[in-house]
C-alpha cells in the first residue's frame, strides 16, 4: 500500500516558486541574483527611527497564470514592470494555516495561525502586530490603522491576549460601513450587496461589533466631510478604491506608522465568474502602484516606508479533482498554500527573488525588526533578506 | 454515538433502498472509523434520490470494503482512525442529519490542522479502492459540446488558448445550420444509446426542445422560479442573525424538490434534487448563469457520468460597479457579453478537464464552437494537437470530424 509523501507538498511550493523566478527573468530581463550573494543583512539597524510600514495584502489570492505566467502578465503590468524592479520579492510564501480570508489575515497579524471560526465576529486570540508596536514603542492609538473593505474583518486590530488587547490596538476603518453609514437615504436594496462582503458565501454579513469607526469619524480622523466622501464614493468602481482612498486619506491626516490595507475584489472569484476575477487582479495590481505612488509623494512616507504586498494565500489549481480551479481555495493543494510577498522601500534590494521556503507568519517579526519592536509570541522569524 | 453502537433502527430515518443497503452492511459499517462512517453514510443516506454511476459507485465501495480482511481494512482506514475529534462532533446525529456533521467536521479538521491527514487518507482510501474496483468504460466514447450561444461575444480576446494545444483550431466555422447539427448529433446520439442520465443538455438561458432525445436538460432561465425560492431561503438564514455558511448549508441539504415546487417522483425527483444542489451548493450559480452552466457541467460529469453533454452558454448579467450601484441608475439585468465570453472561454477548458477525469478519457471527444465569432477547437483521439485548420468548415462537417 502506497504511504502519502509528507515532502509532497514542499516539493510543489518549490516548484511553484522555481516557476516565479523563471517567469520573472524572463519577463523583466533581471538577473535574479542569488538571495545571499553579497548581501548585507540587518539593514533595518541603519534605519532612522521615524520608519514607518505599508503592509498591503490580497484577500482572494491570485494564481500565477492569472499573474507571473506569461499568460497572466498581462494582468499585473505595474507590479512586473514598476515595483518589481525596485523590490525584493519572496517565491515562496507557503500558508500553513486555515484558508479563509479572516482568520488568514488574522494570522500573518499576529504571527500565529489562528483557529477561529472564519466567518464569526472574533478578535485573534493571540496579540497583533499592532499591539506589539504600539506596547514597544509607547505609540499612541492613531499611529497604526487597519483598512478592510470586508466587514467581517472589524476585530483584527486588537486581540483578546490579556497582556495585550483591549484599547492596545489598532484603529480599523472599514470603508463600506462608512459607506452605508454616509448613504443611508439610498435605499440598500440599490447595494446591499455591495456592503456584503463575503462572495464565499454572498449572502452571509458577519454582525459589526468592536473597534470600527463611526461615522463622526469621518470628519474627526479622515477630516472629511460626509458631503465630500458621498460625492467620492460616486466616482470609484469597487470597494478596493474607496479603501485606497481612505487609506490616502489617512496618510495625509494622521501619517500612521504602521498602515495595514486588505484588498478584496479578487475574492469576487467565488463567483464563478473568471473575467470577474481577472477583472479583480488588474484592478489589484494598479492599486498597489498607487499605493506605492502615494508613499513617495507624501513627505511623512517619502523615504523611509517599507511596503509589503502579499495575497493571504492562493487558489486552487485547475488540475486538483477536488476543487473548481480559480474559483475556491479548499483544496489545501501547494497552489492553494504557496504564494509571494513583495517588499520595497529603503534598504530593501532591488530586482532580487528568494526562492527559499519562507512562511506567511515570518511578516510579524520581520515588521517587528524593521520597525524595532519585540514579537514576544509571534512564531515566525525576521526575513532576514530585507532587514 | 459510535459506528459499533448502530443498530438497523438507527436507519429508520433512511428512504427504503438506503435502508436496506445499509441493513444489509450493518456489520461492515459498524466497524468503520466514526469520521469514514459518516462520510460514507452522507453519500448512502440519499441513495434512493441519486444517479444510478453513483449508485454503483455506493454499491462497489461496499463490496470493496467488504472484499477486505479486518486487518487490511483498518489498515488502510488507519489515517481516518487517526483524526482526533471533539467530543461534541461525535455526539451529533451523525446518521440522520450526516450535514452538521460534516461542516462541523471540515471546521475542525482546518482549525486543528488536519485538512493535509484527512487529504491524505482520502486519498490512499480511494487509490485502494478504484485499484480494486475500476470504474467501468462509458457505454459509447463520450462527447462533450460547448458552445458560446449568440450575443456572446467580445472585441480582442484569445478565443480557446488554453484548448488549442489539445485538438484543432478551426478559425473559419460557417455558423448555418450548426446549433440545428448540434442538436441533431446529440439526439441521435440518445436514441443510439438510450439509458437515464446517460445524455445531458444544459442551457444558460431558457433549454431549446431536441426532437426525441432523452435527455437530462436543465436551464438556468427555466429555473428562474427556484432560484428566486432559494434566494428566499437563504435570506430567511441571514435575516435570523443565527448561523452562518454551516447553518446555510445545512438549511440546504434539507431543502426538499416539493419545498422549491420541482417535480417529484423517481427520474423526476433524481433531477429535480440535482438542480437543488447545484443552485444551494454551487456559489455563484444563483447569480450568474456562466457560473451556473460550468458548475452544472461539472457536477454531472462528476456525479452522472455521461456520455454525451450539451452546453450552451448565453450572456450573464452585468456585475455593476460601485459608482453605478450607488447612483441607482442602472439596473442588474444588463447583459455583460465581453464578459460572458472570457467566462464561458474558461468554463469549456474546465468541463474538458472534468471530462477527461473520467473513464474512456483516450476516447473521449470535445467540441467548443463560438456561434458569434465562427471559431471552434475540436479534441478527440484522431485529432492532432496544437494545429490550425486552414479552410472554412460546416458544423456536419466538424462532427462527422469529432465523432
Amino acid at each position: 500500500m502506497k504511504l502519502p509523501d509528507p515532502s509532497s507538498l514542499s516539493r510543489a511550493a518549490a516548484a511553484i516558486a522555481w516557476n516565479r523566478r523563471d517567469f520573472l527573468r524572463n519577463a523583466v530581463g533581471l538577473g535574479a541574483s542569488g538571495a545571499l550573494l553579497g548581501f548585507s543583512p540587518l539593514r533595518a539597524a541603519a534605519l532612522p527611527l521615524k520608519h514607518k510600514a505599508v503592509v498591503v495584502t490580497f484577500g482572494g489570492g491570485a494564481r500565477d497564470e492569472e499573474t507571473f505566467a506569461p499568460e497572466g502578465q498581462e494582468n499585473i503590468p505595474n507590479l512586473l514592470r514598476t515595483l518589481f524592479p525596485q523590490s525584493t520579492l519572496y517565491t515562496q510564501v507557503v500558508n500553513h494555516g486555515i484558508l479563509g480570508h479572516y482568520v488568514a489575515t488574522a494570522s500573518l497579524a499576529t504571527g500565529v495561525y489562528e483557529t477561529f471560526d472564519n466567518f464569526a465576529a472574533v478578535a485573534p486570540r493571540d496579540p497583533t502586530v499592532f499591539e506589539y508596536f504600539r506596547k514597544d514603542l509607547h505609540r499612541p492609538a492613531d499611529d497604526t490603522w487597519v483598512v478592510a473593505p470586508s466587514n467581517g474583518f472589524n476585530r483584527i486590530g486588537e486581540s483578546d491576549n490579556r497582556r495585550y488587547g483591549e484599547g492596545m490596538g489598532a484603529g480599523v476603518i472599514l470603508p463600506k460601513n462608512l459607506l452605508k453609514a454616509a448613504m443611508p437615504t439610498r435605499g440598500l436594496g440599490n447595494y446591499d450587496h455591495l456592503l456584503r462582503d463575503n462572495y464565499e458565501d454572498p449572502f452571509y454579513t458577519p454582525a459589526l461589533a468592536g473597534n470600527e469607526v463611526e461615522l463622526q469619524q469621518l470628519d474627526n480622523i479622515l477630516k472629511l466631510s460626509v458631503d465630500d466622501f458621498t460625492q467620492h464614493a460616486l466616482t470609484l468602481s469597487s470597494p478596493d478604491e474607496l479603501s485606497v482612498y481612505i487609506a490616502r486619506q489617512l496618510m495625509r491626516r494622521l501619517a500612521p506608522s504602521l498602515l495595514w490595507i486588505t484588498l478584496h475584489d479578487i475574492d469576487i472569484a467565488h463567483s464563478g465568474t473568471y473575467s470577474l476575477y481577472v477583472d479583480g487582479i488588474r484592478r489589484s495590481d494598479r492599486l498597489c502602484a498607487e499605493i506605492w505612488k502615494t508613499i513617495q509623494a507624501e513627505p511623512e512616507y517619502a523615504g523611509r516606508t517599507t511596503m509589503f504586498i502579499l495575497p493571504d494565500f492562493g487558489r486552487d489549481s485547475d488540475m486538483d479533482a477536488g476543487g473548481n480551479g480559480f474559483q475556491h481555495h479548499r483544496t489545501g493543494d501547494a497552489l492553494s498554500r504557496t504564494t509571494w510577498m513583495m517588499v520595497l522601500g529603503p534598504g530593501v534590494r532591488p530586482g532580487v527573488v528568494i526562492d527559499r521556503p519562507v512562511d506567511s507568519l515570518d511578516l510579524v517579526p520581520t515588521l517587528g525588526s524593521l520597525l524595532r519592536f519585540s514579537t514576544p509570541l509571534a512564531q515566525g522569524k525576521p526575513l532576514t533578506e530585507v532587514l | 454515538m459510535q459506528p459499533a453502537q448502530l443498530s438497523a433502527q438507527s436507519f429508520a430515518s433512511y428512504p427504503p433502498q438506503a435502508r436496506a443497503l445499509a441493513i444489509r452492511n450493518l456489520s461492515l459499517i459498524q466497524q468503520l472509523p466514526l469520521v469514514f462512517a459518516a462520510l460514507l453514510l452522507r453519500e448512502m443516506g440519499a441513495y434512493d434520490s441519486r444517479f444510478p454511476a453513483e449508485r454503483r459507485t455506493i454499491d462497489d465501495q461496499f463490496l470493496f470494503l467488504q472484499s477486505l480482511s479486518p486487518a487490511t481494512r483498518d489498515q488502510l482506514l488507519h489515517g481516518f482512525s487517526t483524526l482526533s475529534l471533539p467530543p461534541d462532533l461525535a455526539s451529533l446525529d451523525w446518521i440522520s442529519r450526516p450535514q452538521p456533521f460534516i461542516d462541523g467536521l471540515t471546521a475542525h479538521l482546518w482549525a486543528t490542522h488536519q485538512h493535509d491527514a484527512f487529504r491524505a487518507a482520502a486519498e490512499q482510501y480511494g487509490e485502494a479502492w478504484h485499484q480494486a474496483k475500476p470504474e467501468p468504460a462509458p457505454s459509447m466514447p463520450r462527447l462533450g459540446i460547448v458552445v458560446l450561444g449568440k450575443d456572446v461575444r467580445a472585441a480582442d480576446w484569445p478565443l480557446f488558448r488554453k484548448l488549442r494545444p489539445h485538438g484543432v483550431y478551426f478559425p473559419q466555422v460557417d455558423p448555418a445550420g450548426g446549433w440545428q447539427a448540434i442538436r441533431d448529433a446529440v439526439a441521435a446520439r440518445a436514441a443510439k444509446n438510450a439509458g437515464a442520465f446517460e445524455h445531458w443538455y444544459i442551457d444558460g438561458d431558457m433549454t431549446e426542445p431536441i426532437a426525441g432525445a432523452d435527455l437530462a436538460s436543465v436551464g438556468y432561465g427555466d429555473l428562474k422560479p427556484v432560484r428566486a425560492a432559494i434566494l428566499r431561503r437563504m435570506q430567511t438564514v441571514i435575516g435570523s442573525g443565527k448561523g452562518g455558511p454551516e447553518a446555510l448549508r445545512t438549511l440546504m441539504a434539507e431543502t426538499t424538490p416539493a419545498d422549491l415546487g420541482l417535480p417529484a417522483g423517481d427520474k423526476d425527483d433524481v433531477l429535480s434534487r440535482f438542480k437543488i444542489s447545484v443552485l444551494a451548493e454551487g456559489s455563484g450559480t444563483q447569480i450568474f448563469s456562466t457560473t451556473f452552466v460550468q458548475w452544472t457541467a461539472r457536477e454531472a460529469l462528476r456525479r452522472a457520468q455521461p456520455c454525451t453533454l450539451l452546453l450552451r452558454y448565453a450572456p450573464r448579467q452585468r456585475q455593476l460597479p460601485m459608482n453605478e450601484l450607488l447612483s441607482g441608475v442602472t439596473d442588474h439585468n444588463q447583459p455583460d457579453p465581453e464578459g460572458s465570453l472570457i467566462d464561458a472561454d474558461m468554463g469549456a477548458f474546465y468541463t474538458w478537464i472534468n471530462q477527461q477525469r473520467l473513464t474512456g478519457a483516450g476516447q473521449s471527444a470535445f467540441l467548443v464552437w463560438s456561434e458569434e465569432h465562427n471559431q471552434a477547437v475540436a479534441i478527440g483521439p484522431t485529432l492532432p494537437k496544437a494545429t490550425a485548420a486552414a479552410n472554412s468548415i460546416t458544423m456536419k462537417q466538424l462532427l462527422a470530424q469529432v465523432t
